[in-house]
């Protein structure tokens, strides 16, 4: 076993069993994702991406193939409570993931249940809050906080399980602009200073476009794969699986059309602005 | 009109101050603000859910605010889809949720039946496959066009969706966004819709209000608002990307509108901009 690889996901199949019919959630799925990549995974609704999510941390397991985290199968029940350890979760609703009316108690409560001593878990919350940028609030009460806060939160109570992988279900979901921004913040500063690697599930276009890699899920299948510039770049396929395009990209292939000599996979408004300058200067 | 949560205690906060506002019958309105700077709290003042610590309001010529109005007759005609509107279905089946408020306004089952059907539609759900099956079943999108059902079949003359797409995929939103288009378009009704998404609320409304702080910051067509771009940034808000590309063009010294927010707009302004230099 490779152990650079963080999660290899083999052949996993996936069935959901209801009481008439079942349904086919996972469908052969092959996915590697090594040490220290941030890896964003869209699709929309129903395509199967939380559904994978939870297949990462074994609170899913496998029907068919295997889910391997850092080596370590999801399937053998002795694994389950350091895969869990490993990868630490953070889900779309703040508030069902507060469990504590301090903050500094609520991000202890993961390490105080892995049963670590009471000083390594003071200098672990610290080290949290820190990390996420909430060090003033750690004697708050969580529902005075707002929703971006409450998400950081929940993110340094999985940091103080001191995870080697965090996968994030739609965390900006339900925030507003500002909050959305200081998660993805929160979540690049793991990913650069702390090395933690980061899976990101998203229906928000410009968060992808800030990751190493993107797998796009449709109807229970990997449909695409690549870095972002690589998938943003196959405008009409992404419309036609109902996925928004960044402007910036969707923009530049319009002015493709109209001969313009633009690349068309530019992601960003700066990226334009350059190329618009070079075209205006050049005429 | 003021609102002031809990006055005289050391929680006091002006949620709103001196709001003035007029929204015309048949205007499609997009409110939009920082959380916490009032929206949700001026909206619930609208169908009289709350009552303004001093000012008055009118529906449609009628004084909500005076003592003695009947609240029932307003919140009929003001319809308020509220932020997650899924979490409040409560029925057995889709039909009875549906049915849950024009029962409550007293109309024969013929006339029930009926609106539930035609709300249905208007959401686009199929009235035969749906109406029996638990709201519960459903998937999150066919959930909420459920609940917003429920408001529709009450016939308001005035809707207002908090944030109705929040938390939906591409697809789910643009589904609810198209409809809520038709709402306005074909039916007449007045619209106000509180969204964060520029991108959307540029596209679909005639005319913004920004809320800040409990008042109002800002309010004009979609382009005039965007154009000003650095005061919207300052209240926490984002523009469009494409406004925000027209501003940094404009910085390194060329001239280009900075009312546009959307791809097709952005495309035909700079290939004019590209082109003008050939002939100049």
């Amino acid at each position: 076993m490779d152990n650079q690889h963080m999660i290899n996901v083999e052949g996993l199949t996936f069935v959901y069993k209801g009481h008439d019919s079942d349904l086919l959630a996972l469908d052969h799925i092959e996915l590697t994702i090594k040490e220290g990549e941030h890896v964003v995974i869209i699709g929309h609704n129903g395509s199967g991406k939380s559904t994978l999510a939870k297949q990462l941390n074994a609170l899913l397991l496998p029907t068919e193939g295997k889910v391997l985290i850092k080596g370590m199968d999801t399937k053998i029940e002795d694994n389950t409570w350091k895969i869990r350890q490993t990868a630490g979760m953070v889900f779309q609703n703040p508030d069902n993931q507060i469990v504590a009316t301090i903050v500094e108690e609520d991000v202890a409560f993961g390490p105080e249940n892995l049963g670590i001593e009471p000083l390594e878990i003071r200098k672990r919350v610290d080290e949290s809050l820190l990390a996420v940028d909430m060090a003033e609030f750690a004697q708050k009460a969580p529902h005075l906080l707002s929703g971006g806060q409450k998400q950081r939160i929940a993110i340094a109570g999985v940091i103080a399980m001191k995870p080697d992988c965090i996968i994030f279900d739609e965390p900006t979901a339900m925030l507003d602009p500002s909050g959305r921004r200081e998660v993805i913040k929160t979540m690049q500063k793991l990913n650069h200073e702390e090395g933690i690697t980061i899976v990101h599930i998203t229906h928000f276009m410009e968060e992808a476009v800030e990751a190493g890699r993107v797998v796009v899920m449709e109807d229970a299948k990997k449909v695409m794969e690549g870095t972002p510039r690589e998938i943003f770049s196959r405008v009409s396929e992404l419309k036609q699986l109902g996925l928004d395009v960044p402007q910036m990209t969707e923009l530049a292939q319009e002015l493709r059309n109209e001969g313009i000599d633009i690349p068309q996979d530019l992601l960003t408004v700066e990226e334009m602005v350059n190329n618009l300058c070079r075209l205006k200067s050049n005429n | 009109m003021n609102h002031i949560y809990n006055p005289g205690s050391p929680f006091q906060t002006n949620a709103l101050e001196n709001i003035n506002l007029e929204i015309e019958t048949g205007e499609f309105i997009g409110l939009i603000g920082h959380t916490g700077s009032g929206k949700s709290t001026l909206v619930q003042h609208l169908n009289g859910l709350l009552k303004p610590t001093s000012g008055r309001i009118w529906v449609a010529g009628e004084e909500i605010t005076s003592p003695g109005t009947k609240m029932k007759q307003i919140r009929k005609k003001v319809g308020l889809v509220f932020q997650y509107p899924e979490h409040q279905l409560f029925e057995e089946t889709v039909y009875k949720d549906i049915s849950f408020g024009p029962m409550n306004l007293g109309l024969t089952d013929t006339e029930v039946a009926y609106r539930v059907k035609e709300a249905m539609e208007l959401v686009k759900l199929s009235y035969d496959d749906l109406k029996d099956r638990s709201p519960f079943d459903l998937s999150g999108g066919q959930r909420r066009r459920v609940a917003i059902a429920g408001v529709l079949a009450m016939k308001p003359e005035i809707l207002i969706l908090d944030e109705p797409t929040a938390s939906l995929d591409p697809r789910g939103r643009d589904e609810i966004l198209e409809q809520i288009k038709i709402f306005h378009q074909e039916f007449g009704l007045t619209i106000i819709l509180v969204s964060h998404s520029m991108e959307d609320i540029g596209r679909l409304v005639n005319r913004i209000i920004v809320m800040d702080g409990g008042k109002i910051a800002l309010t004009g067509k979609p382009g005039e608002v965007f154009a000003r771009s650095s005061e919207l940034e300052k209240m926490g808000l984002g523009v469009p990307q494409i406004t925000t590309l027209m501003k940094k063009l404009n910085e390194k010294g060329y001239q280009l509108p900075e009312d546009l927010f959307t791809v097709q707009d952005a495309r035909k302004a700079i290939m004019s901009w590209l082109r003008g230099n050939n002939h100049a």
